[in-house]
């Protein structure tokens, strides 16, 4: 086992190596440049060739990325040879010129906001859709059924920024049940924090419980079938220990799957959510991000999410084991 | 319920019993009027092939069909008590604790994510509240009882530690546990090598005199009917076509399935290079039951008969003997010639 997790731990590092590489190669083949950003109305060919020299930019793509990776292990100094040196400490994950501030340091800032979102959405989601499933598998092909599939259907086909506007609309303005979204610590004014939260948790979770809903009821309806639920209920056993006990873990393997990639995902930033409620999380950071080619910015958000969602398909493979003992990891 | 009607019924009396799917395609009748009775101590099999209805009997007995799907009709007494029209709870109560079942795959019919251990205990306090170490202790007793070795060991091992023999035992004690006076055995060795099928019969046999348990054997086994029934139901078509003792279905065969069974039963003294004798055709769909007779588009035997009958009209269950009962349109005289015929062939002498 602890075999197993170092040999994935590994294997995830080069991963993540080469993900780096791949991003870097990407980027330098847009036709922005970098340089130009830090350069103000006045820019001449020799100040922006002097900032290009400062930023590394000068340098070829492999070059680059070496300076990169150096740079995350024993920090890096830019323009060490100017007047004005800026420094970066280990890990340093990149200096956005354009912020002028460490990536490090600015995605530090936009995560809360960024997990509380996917993480308050998650067990939402997870509550709502698997107990509509089970409950849409229990009752297959009557009108319960028919409503929880309708339900999901719905909940497939609403983009989120119409469901979020709507979410705004209504409640927010017209209704007035809710003041207008603005994030602030949890620790700081719980209220507000809840207050801000509440709806776009409700539309994420709208989004993803959908998918669960489905899910679960299929996974519930074939496993309902299989031989060892009959010997449960031959046992004597009360239709809800079958249904809970029995029933619901031997079907929860590809529910535990899904359910960790999409937390993972949403770490990484639910840039429309995000946008709609204001919340400054990674996803507005990226987007705004995107729109100023800032590359140190974008690929410090392309390698924590990679992160993210590799850890996590590590933990959903360790999780199997713990769900089913047949699974051995080696 | 009354102690009279207890005294005039079998332990298990099942009357009349009707097990129909409504599905998209039409209405299934899986069991169409099954009758029979089986006494403490005392083995029934029933007999047929895939698909006559014997599984769905067995668990229409148990009440493990689930009634939101299926019409279930016809009486079901057990030690006195109507099991169809019994509540859910009520059969809940009465299922692994005095009548219990093992099921023909035991690959798959213990759950892979847990213990054997915890499914074992768990069928224990599904009926009684046990401390957790005198529910180890039956557990563990009982995994002895059915040759596990080193139970106090295995008590913490997954079921695909086992082997499928293992498994079965594994089956049999977790059905057993609670001493059950009812057991049914849906096909208990289909899936197993052939020199495990007969330890595990034999483990039934053994349990079943320990406990005075009545036995439902469901098998398409002849050679283990022969070994172990007291009494067989032939079925056929969701109906019973023949009953009788043992000795009755072996040796006074009167239906044309039931010489066809013997017939296609392979033998020692068998002259090398015959072939069996399959009956010929294929059983019929349960959407699409025969008219009449649901044997007649396979019986070779109905030019015998007189008129349409078996083709227009379902034959009534006739006794022909003592606790022997037959469901055919041949006339006495007939069904005797053709059994005597038939089991000559098959060279055993009808006493």
């Amino acid at each position: 086992m602890s075999a197993y997790v170092v040999r994935r731990v590994i294997s995830m590092i080069i991963l993540l190596l080469l993900l780096t590489l791949v991003v870097f190669i990407l980027f330098s083949l847009l036709p922005a440049d970098p340089a130009r950003l830090t350069c103000g109305k006045g820019c001449t060919p020799e100040v922006l060739e002097a900032n290009r020299h400062k930023l590394g930019f000068d340098l070829p793509v492999i070059q680059q990325y070496w300076e990169f990776m150096k740079g995350l292990f024993v920090g890096r100094i830019y323009a060490a040879d100017s007047p004005s040196p800026v420094v970066c400490n280990a890990p340093c994950l990149g200096y956005s010129f354009k912020r002028g501030e460490e990536v490090l340091v600015l995605i530090k800032d936009r995560l809360p906001p960024t997990i509380w979102l996917a993480l308050g959405a998650f067990f939402l989601w997870l509550a709502a859709g698997i107990s509509l499933g089970i409950y849409a598998a229990l009752r297959r092909g009557r009108w319960q059924d028919k409503t929880v599939m309708g339900i999901s259907l719905a909940g497939y086909s609403l983009p989120s920024f119409f469901l979020g506007l709507m979410a705004i609309f209504f409640i927010v303005i017209r209704l007035q049940l809710l003041p207008y979204p603005s994030y602030v610590s949890p620790f700081e004014n719980p209220i507000q924090f809840f207050q801000t939260m509440l709806l776009p948790w409700i539309v994420l979770a709208i989004l993803y419980a959908a998918f669960y809903m489905r899910l679960t009821r299929n996974q519930m309806l074939e496993v309902l079938g299989d031989d060892y639920i009959r010997t449960a209920r031959a046992k004597g056993l009360p239709e809800r220990v079958v249904i809970r006990k029995h029933a619901l873990r031997a079907g929860l393997t590809p529910i535990v799957t899904a359910a960790g990639l999409d937390l993972a995902g949403l770490l990484g930033g639910a840039i429309i959510t995000e946008s709609i409620f204001s919340l400054p999380g990674l996803g507005s950071l990226a987007v705004n991000s995107v729109n100023d080619a800032d590359l140190p910015v974008i690929v410090g958000i392309t390698l924590v999410t990679a992160t993210f969602i590799i850890v996590a398909n590590l933990i959903v493979d360790l999780l199997y084991a713990v769900i089913d003992p047949r699974v051995r990891l080696v | 319920m009354a102690g009279k009607a207890n005294s005039q019924r079998a332990f298990l009396e099942v009357s009349d019993l009707s097990v129909q799917f409504p599905t998209e395609d039409g209405i299934v009748r899986a069991v169409d009027g099954v009758s029979f009775a089986i006494e403490r101590g005392k083995t029934l099999a029933i007999v047929g092939e895939s698909g006559s209805g014997k599984s769905v009997t067995a668990q229409a007995v148990m009440g493990l069909i689930n009634k939101r799907n299926a019409d279930v009709s016809g009486e079901v007494f057990f030690d006195g008590e109507d099991l169809v029209a019994m509540p859910e709870e009520g059969l809940r109560k009465l299922r692994g604790n005095k009548m219990a079942m093992i099921f023909q795959d035991p690959m798959s019919s213990l759950h892979p994510f847990y213990r054997i251990g915890d499914q074992l205990t768990e069928a224990v306090n599904a009926h009684e509240k046990v401390s957790k170490a005198s529910a180890r202790d039956r557990a563990i007793e009982m995994l002895h009882k059915v040759g596990i070795p080193a139970p106090a060991k295995r008590f913490d091992d997954y079921p695909h530690q086992f082997s499928g023999g293992m498994r079965q035992r594994v089956m049999i004690a977790m059905a057993l546990i609670n001493s059950p006076s009812l057991l049914i055995a849906d096909e208990p060795t289909t899936a197993l090598d052939v020199t495990v099928q007969a330890q595990i019969i034999e483990l039934i046999s053994q349990l079943q005199r320990e406990f005075d348990t009545a036995v439902i054997l469901i098998t398409h086994d002849l050679g283990i009917v022969a070994d172990v029934a007291d009494e067989v139901a032939v079925m056929y078509g969701a109906r019973v076509v023949e009953s009788g003792s043992v000795d009755d279905i072996f040796y006074h065969p009167q239906m044309p399935y039931t010489l066809g069974l013997l017939a296609s039963i392979p033998r020692l003294n068998q002259v090398p290079g015959d072939r069996l004798d399959p009956i010929p055709g294929n059983p019929p769909s349960p959407l699409r039951l025969p008219t009449g007779c649901v044997f007649n588009p396979r019986c070779v035997y109905q030019d015998r008969v007189t008129g349409d009958v078996c083709q227009t009209q379902r034959p009534a269950l006739e006794d022909v003997g003592a606790g022997h009962q037959v469901r055919c349109h041949l006339p006495a005289t007939e069904r005797q010639a053709v059994a005597d015929l038939t089991l000559n062939l098959l060279g055993r002498p009808s006493r």
